[in-house]
């Protein structure tokens, strides 16, 4: 069944998303889909094409615009990532990414807040969001808490202890999620050193890195942090993460050479990914993505 | 073997040697993390159910059961009677071995009816059927609840969510896996 009351509120929020980038003095730009080789990750697994790959993310071709001087661009686009497919994941999706130099991940929420409150004016909601019965206010300060607080608070054992047994993704998503973004929205910060493979470590704690998830009423809205401009340190990282890649079997294609090689020219920057479907169901009520978009791939 | 990539409601499958079907699936990957398929099961003789969360690498074994086309005749109370098209034998099996099939059986239908150790124990239905409308209330246009969609129910007594043309003595196709509508039917 087509939602024909989820595809306009889609449109006219797609408008709103850009006047407000625009305005903030972000250049839209466009990179390819279709890319020859990836930032290796773990979990993230690309569909194929003719050799190549559909891109999961437009993270290193947007990173590339950075070293190469354009100081801030945002980008919307569709992204690829093969077996996600649920009432809030489909494997071809709308993705809203966008990138500031001489910027951290502070500054990110700082934006993050700004732009949901213009959206919600928008779209005729100022001040509050509703969705799933929840009534979520914009405009008082965002909850903001670091995934060890919020272990401690929610879940039966400590970050350390989840993440020794390897059980982070399950306690986050049965114990710890369900309590975020209720209020307010939630910022949750500061994740283990080894679960940002692309952000910088915090110069306060080496043990965390400068990455937080935004959730709205439970929901993961977004993923943002400070990258990592060491290239150097990006290396290691990324052959890690083609070790893990290989031991689940899988081959982890090239190392993006070309990209790592940009980071030396690269200024420091932060950067973040906002699923734009979801954002969509926030606004249209919905609670399924299938809502929100004119085909899934079944209706095909 | 299923793969956890392959699980989805309905899905019939074998553990410990007892078959067990899938009442309910979810999807969750929490950002950058592990994909997570949490699934309920239903031990198909013995009714009792249980929650897992099972990871990409997790398997299941396909359920062994006989399958048979018979067709529905009637409801008795608790139990629903089907009859082999051949033999014209007939059997009965209960409302809560069928499940969520109760929505879709209609008279004369045909199903195949899944037998464990020559025990009937429930059914699987054709992926589609065609069920009409018995009651819709009018759409008032201009409705800004969050979604253009409303419930009718059709002649099983199921209720299901609909666009706004949809009107009463219209057929649907519904898509037994899901429950969800596909398209109204042209007579």
């Amino acid at each position: 069944m087509i939602f024909t009351h989820g595809l306009h509120l889609r449109a006219v929020l797609m408008q709103a998303l850009r006047t407000f980038f625009i305005g903030r003095g972000y250049l839209e730009v466009e990179t390819p889909l279709r890319i020859p080789g990836l930032a290796p990750e773990a979990y993230i697994v690309p569909l194929t094409s003719e050799g190549w790959f559909l891109q999961t993310s437009p993270e290193l071709c947007m990173k590339r615009l950075l070293a190469a001087g354009i100081p801030k661009i945002f980008q919307l686009c569709k992204c690829f990532r093969k077996g996600e497919r649920g009432d809030r994941h489909l494997p071809e999706f709308t993705m809203l990414e966008w990138y500031a130099a001489k910027s951290d991940y502070r500054d990110l929420m700082a934006e993050c807040e700004a732009l949901l409150r213009y959206l919600a004016a928008a779209m005729g909601k100022a001040g509050v969001l509703e969705w799933q019965g929840r009534r979520i206010d914009l405009g008082a300060e965002w909850e903001r808490i670091t995934v060890a607080e919020a272990f401690r608070c929610y879940a039966p054992c400590t970050v350390e202890e989840a993440l020794a047994q390897d059980r982070f993704d399950e306690m986050l998503v049965e114990y710890v999620e369900p309590h975020l973004g209720m209020a307010t929205p939630t910022f949750l910060c500061d994740y283990p050193a080894a679960l940002g493979a692309l952000a910088r470590l915090s110069p306060v704690d080496v043990t965390v890195a400068e990455r937080f998830e935004l959730y709205v009423a439970g929901l993961e809205l977004a993923n943002g942090f400070s990258e990592l401009v060491d290239p150097v340190e990006q290396r290691t990282r990324f052959l890690a993460e083609q070790e893990a890649i290989r031991l689940q079997g899988r081959d982890p294609g090239p190392m993006p050479e070309v990209f790592l090689d940009g980071l030396f020219t690269m200024p420091p920057a932060a950067g973040i990914a906002l699923g734009v479907d979801r954002l969509v169901m926030l606004f249209a009520g919905a609670d399924n993505i299938d809502q929100v978009v004119a085909f899934t791939p079944e209706g095909l | 073997m299923y793969s956890a990539s392959e699980f989805r409601k309905g899905l019939k499958v074998q553990i410990d040697g007892e078959p067990y079907i899938m009442t309910d699936f979810s999807f969750s990957k929490p950002g950058k993390g592990q994909a997570l398929y949490r699934a309920r099961l239903r031990n198909m003789i013995t009714g009792n159910a249980f929650e897992k969360t099972f990871r990409s690498n997790d398997k299941l074994e396909k359920a062994a059961l006989e399958e048979r086309t018979m067709q529905y005749l009637y409801s008795q109370g608790e139990e629903y009677v089907f009859m082999d098209n051949v033999s014209f034998e007939q059997l009965e099996i209960s409302k809560a071995q069928l499940g969520d099939a109760i929505n879709f059986l209609i008279d004369n239908m045909d199903v195949e009816v899944l037998q464990y150790n020559g025990r009937p124990i429930g059914v699987t239905l054709p992926n589609f059927v065609n069920l009409k409308v018995t009651q819709s209330d009018p759409w008032v246009k201009g409705d800004t609840s969050g979604s253009d969609s409303k419930p009718v129910t059709v002649e099983t007594g199921y209720v299901v969510q609909v666009p706004p043309f949809i009107e009463e003595g219209d057929k649907l196709q519904i898509d037994t896996r899901t429950g969800a509508y596909v398209t109204r039917v042209k007579e």
